[in-house]
């Protein structure tokens, strides 16, 4: 019985085939230990966000408030996009796993449309809100829930283009070390992505319809 | 036409002061002269491939250190004018508004663009080297941090000339800052340039701390890592969590300035209390960001001239982790007067003196560690021996401000004014300057003379007593800061005029350091043997200046304080080296494209500060294509082969 470790592809002169791909060239486990540590700053960065959102979520000025202002059914569509992209994210590791240049590919596209589809959900939310003469201008809380919501927004739409520039190595160069890890990090990115999103949906978006 | 030409032109650059004019000429000038002799001596290729497109921690860190000193002379010259404008009472040599601007650009600069990058220099020039690593974990990003920091201090110094400087303060806190109170470019220029280089700041914090933790020789674990690389390890656990808070601070406060927003303004339901709490989440950890690594040199100092271990390795350590946590939790005693409640304070005030606690430790280690030693009196070492006690105090005077009902006296005086002088120059400054002295042949191959650096150290020791002590007694006789002249009934003249001849003794010692380096480049000593110190960590078992790969071969530790023990067991590195045949070595390629990406940076901030968004978007563009481009790159490194390192090791005499 072949197992999935024994099939990955591995740089077995340095460790015996025991690492996963991303981590046999030298700088790979720099770069992901790296990357974890960059993912707290970011973290600390939203955390100062979602403070300021909670410290003037109040603060309408007599314009709308969040109940009057969220649209269920807008931002569990966004969820949804969301959650699911992160799904298919890991499936797209999973094959980069299991040596499948083609079904790597495959769900990272995936993945990416999923991106886009959110952020675009996000800008026509937005939009809609501003229509209504919801602006960021309005009041504090506004100004805080465009910032908050945003500055996720902005993340995603980072992610979307970091990962088209991987998709375009793999396409070339295949599933080397190199590509594995910058692969790896960028799923990390997106996962952690989602968190945030799942921070925000919570405490944002249910907290102020239910409010 | 010419008319509107006029009119912006008017607006664009900084008129009707004779200061600014004789600036605006000497900026001139100077350029022209830098410009000119790269030309003649043909040195513009020379300058772009050696230093612009370097990815070498020395080389970086030499550049850092640069940029410091020349800050450091900025922000002298800023106190100087402060200080001649509060020498006598009702002078007219600054008006208001101009003291304003240079109160705001003096603490500015000296935080932000004096003492970060002086720490990053000795960061970047020490860590691998003590560490036993040929670079940091990423170099090309480590070539990044410098030019968005080189970029972000050249934005904000151009407010000098261009637009006009800000003017509330080195915090700058709303509502002053908002745009209704405070129009014009000035304050944008503190926002996207403390901005543009905090992410710098960051991306070192990242770097440094993935070097230490996986980059040290084989055998050297935590606990036989010198104590420097332990600071440096401390202080960017503290930059990474505290920067993102000032980033927030800032991005926030610029949008209510350039896009209307309200998170900050009286109006509309913003709230100026979370700007202040959320800049000294980062503003009082950066503090100890900036202290900690100078208390990492001092005991590397006090070690090394008492020719003993240090005392206590573990309770410093210690220490500097209890420090680590503790510091995030504090940042309200700024803050005690403005409204919390007495619970809230009380918290505040107690949790702030916990800190003196790690601290006393250390002091008493560095005592206990020069106790019954062997004592060199050297450079490094006397601005060790000034630090303790001049901290010591800064220290002390830190515990009653914490006081917290105390404070609502002391609270915007001038004794809050001496009492941080204390600790930013007793403590940073002159640890970074023993740190200078100390590693200093390291970098450059020669000893800073002895009989200049004794003047310069006594006109700065005393002149630093002479200015600041006085301060004390004003801030008691209610002299409050960032005021530009008060009136003869006060009483104040005297110990004014006493502070401003500190102050000025204090710019001399400043020459007199500059007076040695110039002298010992020519006369200096040469350290041939790359340890004139009879040093204990690695980074003096290499030649000096440090081949560019840093060691030939690894080497192995067993110790704390390796090298010494390495010297005791009668090993040297030619011996190492000739244990096997040498390997090439791969190194990261020089690369353009950080300074490149420092560029687009600039264009960006500069655009946004004078709201013109299509600038701004053409600079952020040029980022991300630069992020692209990097992404794509896939051949980084280059290959020195053996034979070039056995010719360069041999030339040393390491083999
Ligand atoms: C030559 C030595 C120095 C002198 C004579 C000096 C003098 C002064 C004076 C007179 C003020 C303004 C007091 C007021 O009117 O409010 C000031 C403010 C300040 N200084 Fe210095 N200083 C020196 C060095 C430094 C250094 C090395 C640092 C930091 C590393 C520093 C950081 C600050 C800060 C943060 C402020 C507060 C600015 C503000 O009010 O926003 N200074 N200094
Ligand atoms: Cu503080």
């Amino acid at each position: 019985m072949t197992t999935v470790a024994e099939k990955r592809p591995t740089n077995a002169g340095h460790d015996g085939g025991r690492l996963p791909l991303e981590y046999t060239r030298h700088e790979g486990p720099l770069n992901i230990l790296g990357f974890w540590i960059f993912l707290a700053t970011d973290v600390v960065l939203f955390a100062s966000l979602f403070a300021t959102y909670f410290v003037l979520r109040t603060h309408v000025d007599g314009g709308p408030t969040d109940k009057e202002l969220f649209g269920i059914s807008g931002f569990t569509i966004e969820t949804v996009l969301l959650l699911t992209s992160s799904f298919t994210g890991s499936l797209a590791v999973y094959a980069m796993r299991n040596g499948n240049k083609k079904r790597l590919l495959g769900w990272l596209i995936v993945t990416l449309l999923l991106g886009i589809a959110f952020v675009g959900y996000e800008l026509h939310e937005f939009l809609d809100y501003a229509a209504e003469g919801a602006t960021m201008q309005r009041s504090a809380f506004l100004s805080a829930f465009f910032t908050l919501v945003g500055t996720h927004g902005a993340h995603v739409t980072f992610g979307i283009i970091w990962m088209a520039s991987i998709i375009v190595q793999i396409a070339r160069y295949g599933i080397d070390a190199i590509n594995a890890r910058k692969t790896f990090i960028v799923s990390l990115y997106w996962h952690f992505l989602d968190i945030i999103w799942i921070f925000i949906f919570t405490t944002v978006y249910m907290m102020g319809v239910v409010s | 036409m010419l008319e509107s030409l006029k009119e912006f032109a008017g607006h664009f650059f900084v008129t009707g002061e004779p200061l600014i004019y004789m600036s605006d000429v000497a900026i001139v000038v100077v350029s022209l002269a830098i410009v000119f002799t790269l030309t003649y001596l043909k040195k513009w290729k020379w300058l772009w491939k050696e230093w612009l497109t370097t990815v070498d921690h020395k080389k970086i860190g030499i550049m850092y250190l640069i940029s410091a000193l020349l800050m450091l002379f900025r922000g002298g010259v800023d106190a100087l004018l402060m200080r001649t404008q509060l020498a006598l009472p009702n002078l007219h040599f600054l008006d208001p508004q101009h003291y304003n601007e240079i109160f705001t650009t003096h603490g500015t600069i000296m935080i932000l663009f004096m003492a970060m990058p002086f720490l990053f220099a000795l960061f970047n020039i020490v860590v691998p080297l003590q560490i036993g690593a040929r670079d940091v974990a990423f170099p090309y990003l480590n070539a990044i941090s410098f030019w968005l920091f080189f970029f972000g201090a050249l934005l904000f110094n151009l407010s000098f000339v261009i637009g006009g400087s800000p003017d509330a303060g080195w915090v700058s806190y709303p509502p002053l800052t908002e745009l209704a109170t405070d129009p014009g470019p000035g304050e944008n220029f503190y926002l996207l340039s403390l901005q543009i280089s905090g992410i710098g700041s960051i991306a070192t914090g990242i770097n440094f701390i993935v070097t230490i933790l996986k980059m040290r020789a084989p055998g050297m674990t935590l606990m036989k890592m010198p104590l420097f690389s332990w600071s440096v390890l401390a202080s960017c656990i503290i930059i990474v969590f505290a920067f993102p808070a000032l980033t927030v601070a800032l991005a926030l406060l610029m949008f209510d300035r350039l896009f209307g927003t309200h998170f900050f303004t009286m109006l509309h339901g913003g709230n100026p209390m979370m700007y202040i709490n959320l800049f000294w989440v980062w503003g009082h950890p950066e503090v100890y960001i900036a202290v900690l690594p100078a208390f990492g040199v001092i005991s590397e100092v006090v070690a090394t001239f008492s020719r003993k271990s240090v005392f206590g390795y573990k309770s410093m350590v210690a220490a500097l982790m209890v420090i680590t946590v503790i510091n995030y939790l504090v940042w309200a005693h700024h803050f005690f007067t403005m409204g919390a409640s007495a619970g809230v304070n009380a918290y505040f005030a107690v949790a702030t003196m916990l800190v003196g606690i790690p601290t006393g430790v250390k002091v008493f280690n560095w005592l206990f560690t020069m106790f019954r030693g062997r004592i060199r009196l050297t450079l490094p070492m006397l601005w060790a021996i000034a630090f303790i006690p001049c901290f010591a105090i800064g220290g002390a005077t830190g515990v009653m401000l914490a006081a917290a009902p105390a404070d609502y006296q002391y609270h915007n005086s001038f004794f809050l004014i001496a009492h941080f002088h204390q600790t930013l120059i007793g403590g940073v400054v002159f640890g970074l300057l023993a740190g200078l002295y100390y590693w200093w042949p390291k970098m450059f191959g020669f000893i800073l003379d002895e009989r200049l650096g004794k003047w310069a150290f006594w006109f700065f020791n005393i002149g630093f007593y002479v200015c600041f002590m006085p301060m004390y007694a004003l801030g008691f006789m209610g002299m409050t800061r960032r005021v530009y002249t008060y009136p003869a009934e006060t009483g104040w003249t005297g110990l004014n005029f006493v502070s401003t001849i500190g102050a000025y003794l204090m710019g001399i010692g400043f020459l007199l350091i500059v007076a040695q380096v110039l002298y010992s480049i020519k006369y200096g000593k040469r350290d041939v043997t790359g340890d004139p110190w009879d040093g204990r960590t690695l980074e003096w078992a290499l030649p000096s200046p440090v081949p560019h790969y840093n060691f030939a071969r690894i080497p192995e530790v067993s110790e704390l304080d390796a090298w010494w023990h390495m010297k005791q067991n009668g090993e040297t590195l030619a011996a190492q080296n000739k244990k096997a045949p040498l390997e090439p070595i791969h190194m990261p390629k020089n690369t353009g494209r950080p300074f490149i990406m420092g560029v687009f940076f600039f264009i960006a901030g500069f655009g946004f500060v004078f709201n013109w968004f299509w600038m701004g978007a053409i600079g952020l563009i040029g980022v991300v294509i630069t992020l692209i481009a990097r992404s794509q790159e896939r051949d980084t490194e280059y290959e020195i082969p053996a034979e070039e390192i056995r010719r360069t090791e041999s030339a040393l005499g390491r083999l």
